[in-house]
């Protein structure tokens, strides 16, 4: 183990989907062509003013309060100047001192315990364009279309101690998003963004060390291996007897390190004042108390009432509360059948199992909860097998059909007419003298040979329990 | 009696009754900017082929006896910072030579509903700052009393066309007074309305929390028209004030008796022109002889108005024309060898020296360390300054002083000393601070030069503003002075 | 305090301006003298007054969350210096 402790802070940025953008009426719709989603209020013509969007403050209120943070009675927005091509006014429109929302947590849970990250400020501000390096260095494209997209930048504490709970951070904090329905919250195309703080300190040492701050990491993944290598360089510096340095440093996916910024960066002074063209925001407690009564139950609550009612271990109640869809198909299922740990399994198992294997979100499958929930009633009253349920529940992710149709198209009745078993028990028996004999000589695996025999012979459709019996009953008679 | 002396309201009678078509007064007007402009520099931009087919389109409706707004067919010019589709918009920076404006300012729209003809784009301050319109990356304008002299600024061309007749009414945009001090160089009536009564949705920013634009006029009646036509709420500016407009040309009944006028001390004292402060003091006894009352009040906080004020608006400015940046628009320097280089460069060939000024010193108050002691102390500072004039108004209607502490001055004179420049906005700034508004009338000469006369009142309270000033205007005639240009 | 010529070309900087030697100096003086002037702000106790960011009283303006048809794209890129592609071409902007 390692003689130093790492801290971690998280900037995170995350895209609210509105229809339309912060300031003006353009729409926020992604994948339209370069600039045809602008205006002269987002393209910042000569003489225009911004005029906030209702939908966005709620959005961000909502997030604030799902992360628990106090919402402010009054706050105001402020320019953070700064020029860059993808910054059409060459200011930002942020929140500097007087932010949405303050002192937050969520918790997160690593190796069986649970931890609560503290959360120091949720605003919301504007997003930049996108830039689009040409070839061989002859220039940059500007596309302003994303200009103006509300975004809010949720800082936490510096209470991460590893890159594991950095990614279980994230995690939560895109569970909580989703729940909240207030983005898509998908890295892969920019609606979550992570930057990270992150320095090392002895074991014991109160003092924080000095930190790096880590940019262009895209994934959950490029997070956590991200963090994962800077732990490791920081440690190599001290134990080279160097010093870290301050600075920014890039996560290269590509080379697996993080390379630094040194020297392509300037200092940066944002002279942030208050707009003038905005005026302030009132937040009033009946504002606050209707954006709260629209935030569903959240995946802590959830967890928990799985873990009180149905029995569920804690970790499986956390996998099914990590998306709310999942959480939601789940109570689906609960529906139609009340072997709540069996429709757990089956989500968590062969449903998460086939998603994963195919790339897939539960979105992109055609089962549904009430389909599991008959399956799985199915099983309970013997119709069909578990083993056959394997078949039935192909089919219900592959066609979308009913349970109860797919059994009776595919013909996967189960098999439990006593006579019609002891038939086929018979047949078997006489075409396998040698395994009959191997049992009765004691060898018991000869048994499973059998009974493999039988199931072939019905197509697996024989309950596999009689089956057991039946063959046992005949060989010791 | 030339067409030029014609209030709009008899312009309206006359179009009305057939005895004049737009047509004639529209080139009345390009025969008139024709004559002078070589002379005044007024005009950055002439729009003759489109006013020639506005008035056609307007002679049309006047025949066909459709409907008529406010300002029907009455030849305009609008400040070059005020955006105009498809109508060169420079603010008198070389930054937007070629600029041609994608959208309308929101007073466009309302003068285009009133249906005004806009002769062009009026001469100023390059992005309004200055005061003697000497900043002007174009031309320089000349004061139609004495072409030596400064129009004043930043509105000095709308003023200057004003007062030389090409135009009938001007729009202007007043910062900290340069609707005003123009207005009372050159003799002719300026109304800088209440922040927020006019909506500033496509005037270019210079000091976003004390832009207004408002009507530069040859008389208060004028001056009511236009304010009727361009007020009101606009949803595209949110520091538009919501708030119903009243009827302003009703409000002039000619009536000050019992009204309670205030006149501050400090507006009188050091530095004011004898001959600007006798009459002011003259202008007080006409009041006086129409049944008003007036007493010496003090704004205790006026001698720290001009520092709040250029550390309140270069701050503001420095952001404000940060987008010019040589990206989506405006001029752009040659071959620029990296991204920092082609903005560095685009800026500084773009700009002239007093915007550079400016932004330097709003750069500086804003920057790391400086904030608290520049920026947010001249915030408070503006409380104090506001809370002075509120504290007047509790016991008085109106407060009257002069417009600018001197007359026109010589063109030249004052280039190379921006303190001396900025004082002279001694007492229009605090009004542009409080947020209130205040027009500036004629109120008589000093040696053959106009001088303006501030009438201050409170906020959205331009009804009795106007009623003071066209009062006083009926009573002495000072606005039917004109220059003697040739 | 008095700005010098190197905190004048750091807020050249910041501002993205250029300046020359001559200006660089002439701005220097003019800055302080203009500051200097500022000072007499500082004659002023303003402990615990409210800071005027606008004379109105204003809160709480926002429009609805309604898409409105943005700008045709020959408008966008009509007063543009340089453009490729439906885009503004800046140089190369390096990572």
């Amino acid at each position: 183990m390692s003689k130093y402790e790492t801290v971690v802070g998280l900037e995170v940025h995350v895209e609210l989907h509105t229809k339309t953008k912060i300031f003006c009426g353009c729409s926020t719709s992604f994948g339209a062509p370069p600039n045809t989603h602008t205006c002269p209020v987002c393209l910042g013509h000569p003489g225009v003013l911004p005029v906030l969007n209702r939908q966005a403050v709620e959005y961000a209120m909502k997030a604030a309060l799902a992360i628990n943070c106090e919402v402010a009675d009054w706050c105001k927005f402020d320019r953070k100047n700064y020029f860059y091509p993808d910054s059409p006014k060459a200011y930002q429109i942020s929140q500097f001192d007087q932010p949405i929302g303050q002192n937050g947590w969520i918790d997160i849970e690593v190796n069986g315990k649970t931890k609560r990250i503290g959360i120091t400020r949720l605003h919301l501000e504007e997003d930049a364009g996108k830039l689009t390096h040409m070839d061989g260095g002859f220039g940059s494209l500007v596309d302003l279309n994303r200009v103006g997209t509300p975004l809010v930048e949720i800082v936490s504490e510096p209470d991460i101690r590893s890159p594991e709970e950095a990614k279980a951070y994230l995690e939560k904090l895109r569970a909580i998003m989703l729940y909240c329905d207030v983005s898509d919250v998908k890295m892969e195309e920019g609606s979550l963004r992570c930057d990270a703080n992150i320095s090392i300190r002895p074991y014991g040492q109160e003092k924080f060390g000095t930190r790096a701050e880590l940019k262009n990491m895209n994934s959950f993944r490029g997070v956590q291996r991200g963090l994962e290598y800077e732990e490791i360089r920081q440690a190599e510096v001290l134990d080279g007897g160097g010093t870290v340095v301050q600075e920014t440093r890039r996560w290269d996916e590509g080379q697996g390190k993080t390379i630094s910024m040194r020297g392509k960066e300037e200092a940066h002074d944002y002279r942030y004042f208050p707009d003038p063209d905005l005026v302030r925001l009132h937040i009033d407690e009946e504002w606050k108390a209707r954006v709260l009564a629209s935030i569903p139950e959240l995946p802590d609550a959830r967890q928990s009432r799985y873990v009180e009612g149905y029995g569920l271990s804690a970790y499986d109640a956390g996998v099914l509360t990590a998306s709310m869809k999942l959480a939601d198909f789940f109570e689906e299922s609960l529906k139609h059948t009340s072997d709540a740990k069996a429709s757990a399994n089956w989500i968590m198992g062969d449903l998460l199992g086939y998603l994963n294997a195919n790339n897939l979100e539960l979105g992109d499958v055609k089962i549904t909860g009430q389909g599991l929930g008959e399956m799985i009633q199915l099983i309970e009253k013997g119709t069909i097998s578990s083993k056959i349920a394997k078949t039935v529940f192909k089919g219900l992710v592959e066609t979308g059909k009913s349970p109860q149709q797919i059994v009776e198209e595919q013909g996967l009745v189960q098999i439990s007419d006593e006579g019609a078993i002891v038939a086929i028990v018979d047949a078997v028996i006489a075409a396998n003298p040698q395994s009959v004999e191997d049992f009765r000589n004691g060898k018991e695996k000869a048994i499973g040979f059998l009974v493999g025999q039988i199931m072939k012979e019905t197509k697996g459709k024989a309950n596999p329990g009689m089956v057991n019996k039946l063959l046992v009953d005949r060989l010791n008679a | 009696m030339s067409v030029f002396d014609l209030r709009l309201s008899e312009i309206h009678n006359r179009l009305h009754n057939k005895q004049l078509s737009v047509a004639e007064l529209v080139e009345h007007s390009i025969k008139r900017i024709s004559d002078t402009d070589d002379k005044i520099g007024a005009f950055l931009t002439l729009n003759e082929e489109g006013a020639r087919k506005d008035a056609q389109a307007l002679d049309a409706r006047l025949a066909s006896e459709g409907e008529r707004g406010l300002l029907f067919g009455i030849p305009t010019g609008i400040k070059d910072n005020i955006v105009t589709e498809g109508l060169r918009t420079t603010c008198g920076s070389k930054f937007l030579e070629n600029h041609d404006p994608i959208y309308d300012a929101a007073v466009v729209t309302k003068l285009r509903a009133a249906q005004s003809v806009t002769m062009g784009k009026l001469n100023m301050d390059e992005f309004a700052m200055g005061g003697s319109n000497e900043n002007s990356a174009y031309r320089v304008v000349r004061n139609p009393w004495d072409l030596e002299r400064v129009p004043g600024g930043s509105s000095g061309g709308s003023a200057a066309s004003v007062a030389a007749g090409q135009v009938y009414f001007a729009l202007g945009s007043d910062t900290g007074g340069s609707i005003r001090q123009p207005a009372a160089y050159c003799g002719v009536v300026g109304l800088k309305p209440t922040y927020g009564l006019v909506s500033r949705y496509g005037l270019v920013a210079f000091a976003s929390s004390l832009d207004q634009i408002g009507p530069i006029t040859k008389n208060v009646e004028d001056s009511a028209y236009v304010l009727q036509a361009i007020a009101g709420h606009d949803e595209r500016d949110t520091t538009s004030a919501n708030v119903e407009i009243p009827d302003y040309v009703s409000a002039l009944t000619g009536e000050v008796k019992g009204l309670r006028i205030g006149v501050p001390k400090e507006y009188l004292g050091q530095g004011i022109d004898p001959q600007v402060k006798e009459r002011v003091l003259e202008a007080l006894k006409v009041f006086e002889s129409m049944g008003a009352v007036w007493e010496e009040v003090s704004l205790p906080h006026t001698e720290y108005a001009v520092a709040t004020y250029y550390l309140l608006a270069s701050s503001e400015a420095s952001s404000n024309l940060a987008r010019f940046d040589g990206v989506r628009y405006g001029v752009r320097a040659d071959n620029p060898a990296n991204l920092i280089d082609l903005y560095r460069r685009s800026r500084s060939e773009g700009f002239g020296a007093e915007v550079k000024r400016r932004i330097m010193l709003g750069t500086y108050a804003l920057s790391s360390g400086y904030y608290d002691a520049y920026y947010k102390k001249a915030q408070q500072v503006r409380t104090l300054i506001k809370q002075d004039f509120d504290q007047v108004f509790e016991k008085f209607d109106l407060i009257i002083g002069p417009t600018a502490p001197t007359a026109a001055f010589k063109l030249g004179e004052q280039v190379g000393d921006p303190l001396t420049m900025y004082l002279n906005d001694i007492c229009t700034i605090p009004v542009s601070l409080a947020g209130v508004p205040a027009i500036s009338v004629p109120c008589g000469m000093a040696d053959g030069l106009p001088v303006g006369l501030q009438i201050i009142g409170k906020p959205f309270d331009e009804r009795t503003v106007l009623r003071a000033a066209h009062a006083f205007e009926s009573q002495t005639g000072f606005h039917d002075l004109r220059p003697a240009l040739s | 305090m008095s700005i010098t010529i190197k905190e004048v070309e750091h807020v050249a900087n910041l501002a993205r301006l250029e300046l020359s030697d001559t200006e660089k100096e002439q701005f220097a003086g003019q800055l302080n003298a203009i500051l200097k002037y500022a000072e007499k702000l500082n004659q002023l106790d303003t402990d615990g007054i409210e800071p005027t960011s606008h004379v109105l009283p204003l809160s709480n303006v926002m429009r609805e969350d309604t898409v409105k048809p943005s700008w045709p794209i020959e408008k966008v890129l009509l007063n543009a210096p340089e453009e490729e592609d439906g885009q503004f071409k800046v140089p190369a902007v390096l990572e």
